[in-house]
């Protein structure tokens, strides 16, 4: 039976469509991490995002993220409002990122601690601005969109043996699904394809994008040699080694299967936006914080993510989706995991877990909460390549 | 069936249990392979027995080297395989 995919979304004033409505309260720097929380407990269903970054880090590299990720996160379609709490002195103070935004397409108000009367005051300024857009959002109706206006990432982290066997190769059985459909599959992880250079670089649409595939693994490859020397071969967690994994290549081919089988048409960069659609590979890092921010700031409306050993992580604003890899870890952290691929060692059918798996990204589409929306359970990271000085 | 062959190509299978040693591995198809080790769910079975300095091969594709020689139905794992060199 093929699965229900009648979809829903809202409009955006850029042509976009989001998969939620949220109204983001976004910290510009580390030092405003108590008027978030504050405001996060004042207003429960807004999306606070606190963070430690923001000041402190002059590399350009570091600067050039900074300055894509939260304005990214201001214009990501899943937000339809947003709250935007600086301080006043730091690097991505409100006024640089504002300029940097341009028309975001949606009401952005700015509050500053060193402008509003200081932490109390700003957090209840902040408050009433929250709960305003808040309302003003709920009005908004849904209306249908197609697949094709659609991007999908797709991440793995505490894998086991069972991650690609299992479960990564039921999300790359969706991601041709996903393909096929129109819509836009974009996976990461650059450190987690190590040996595997050639195999991705093959799948490339032409021969440009075979390059930027080769250079890519090989900045990872050397960049990881560069820091750990001869154990550079064995650089994964003690857990993945639990699991049986005894190499990075190995770790890196059940990885890799989540991208399905489709020619891979763009490489970008962190956090950068592809110009293309169907399936996307970013040269991100494979630390699945820093990953997965890269992945919903480059646009993925929501994400598939696979793990073995089992961690509970979402993204704010982006729904994600957990895909448990054995049925132990899936009764383990019922709490957490919303899809059972383990069930293939028992004798079901991937096609079975795929279909399982559209319908539910479908009906996560169209409003239902993941495992990780109801629990509240979002990790935000940024990647950073330099000191802190 | 306990163990799965994940390419026709591939000199492992993984368990998908914990095998005894002198249990009888068995994957779809038919094949059997007497386990001569313990083998922890998710880890890699030898199918065949493997020389020294020979690639191990899963997913059709070579994950790591043997750094000893493996007998057919042993533990494939850190303690007798290791990454490839960088940059080859």
């Amino acid at each position: 039976m093929e699965p229900l995919t009648a979809i829903t979304g809202y409009a955006r004033a850029d042509g976009s469509y989001g998969i939620r409505n949220h109204v983001l309260v976004l910290a510009t720097v580390s030092c405003v991490t108590g008027v978030i929380q504050r405001i996060a407990r004042e207003v429960p269903d807004a999306v606070c995002v606190p963070h430690s970054y923001g000041c402190g880090r002059g590399g350009a590299r570091d600067l050039e993220i900074l300055f894509r990720v939260l304005p990214g996160l201001v214009r990501h379609p899943n937000v339809g409002a947003v709250v935007l709490v600086g301080l006043g002195c730091e690097v991505s103070s409100t006024r640089s990122l504002l300029s940097r935004i341009g028309d975001a397409g949606k009401p952005v108000e700015v509050f500053n601690v060193q402008d509003d009367g200081g932490s109390l005051e700003t957090a209840h300024k902040a408050i009433e601005a929250t709960r305003r857009l808040a309302a003003e959002l709920r009005n908004q109706p849904r209306v249908p969109i197609s697949w094709s206006a659609l991007m999908v990432g797709m991440e793995c982290g505490g894998s086991d043996a069972m991650s690609g066997i299992t479960a990564n190769t039921a999300i790359g059985s969706v991601s041709d699904w996903l393909v096929g459909q129109g819509g836009t599959v974009i996976f990461g992880e650059n450190t987690e394809t190590i040996g595997t250079a050639r195999i991705l670089a093959r799948r490339a649409k032409n021969e440009q994008v075979a390059h930027q595939i080769l250079d890519a693994v090989d900045r990872a490859e050397r960049l990881t040699h560069n820091i750990m020397g001869d154990l550079a071969s064995l650089v994964i967690a003690p857990g993945n080694m639990d699991g049986g994994m005894s190499t990075i290549a190995e770790k890196a081919l059940g990885s890799i299967c989540k991208s399905g089988t489709t020619p891979i048409n763009q490489v970008v960069d962190y956090a950068e936006a592809p110009t293309e659609r169907g399936l996307i590979f970013q040269d991100g890092p494979g630390y699945d914080g820093d990953s997965m921010t890269g992945l919903a700031v480059s646009g993925a409306h929501l994400m598939f993510f696979s793990t073995g050993r089992g961690t509970p992580a979402g993204f704010p604003a982006v729904p994600v989706i957990k895909v448990a890899s054995n049925s132990r870890l899936f009764h383990a952290m019922r709490d957490d995991m919303d899809i059972n691929a383990g069930t293939m060692v028992e004798g079901t059918p991937r096609d079975v877990v795929r279909d399982e798996m559209i319908s539910r990204m479908a009906a996560v589409v169209n409003g239902e909460l993941t495992k990780a929306e109801r629990n509240g359970m979002e990790v935000f990271s940024i990647l950073t390549v330099g000191p802190a000085f | 069936m306990n163990i799965i062959v994940l390419h026709p190509h591939d000199n492992v299978a993984v368990a998908l249990r914990a095998l005894r040693v002198g249990e009888v591995a068995s994957a779809e198809g038919g094949e059997t392979v007497p386990t001569v080790a313990d083998i922890p769910a998710s880890h890699k079975i030898a199918r065949v027995d493997i020389a020294a300095g020979s690639d191990i091969v899963k997913y059709g594709e070579v994950v790591a080297v043997s750094t000893v020689s493996i007998r057919r139905g042993d533990w494939v794992h850190t303690h007798n395989v290791e990454g490839k060199r960088w940059n080859r």
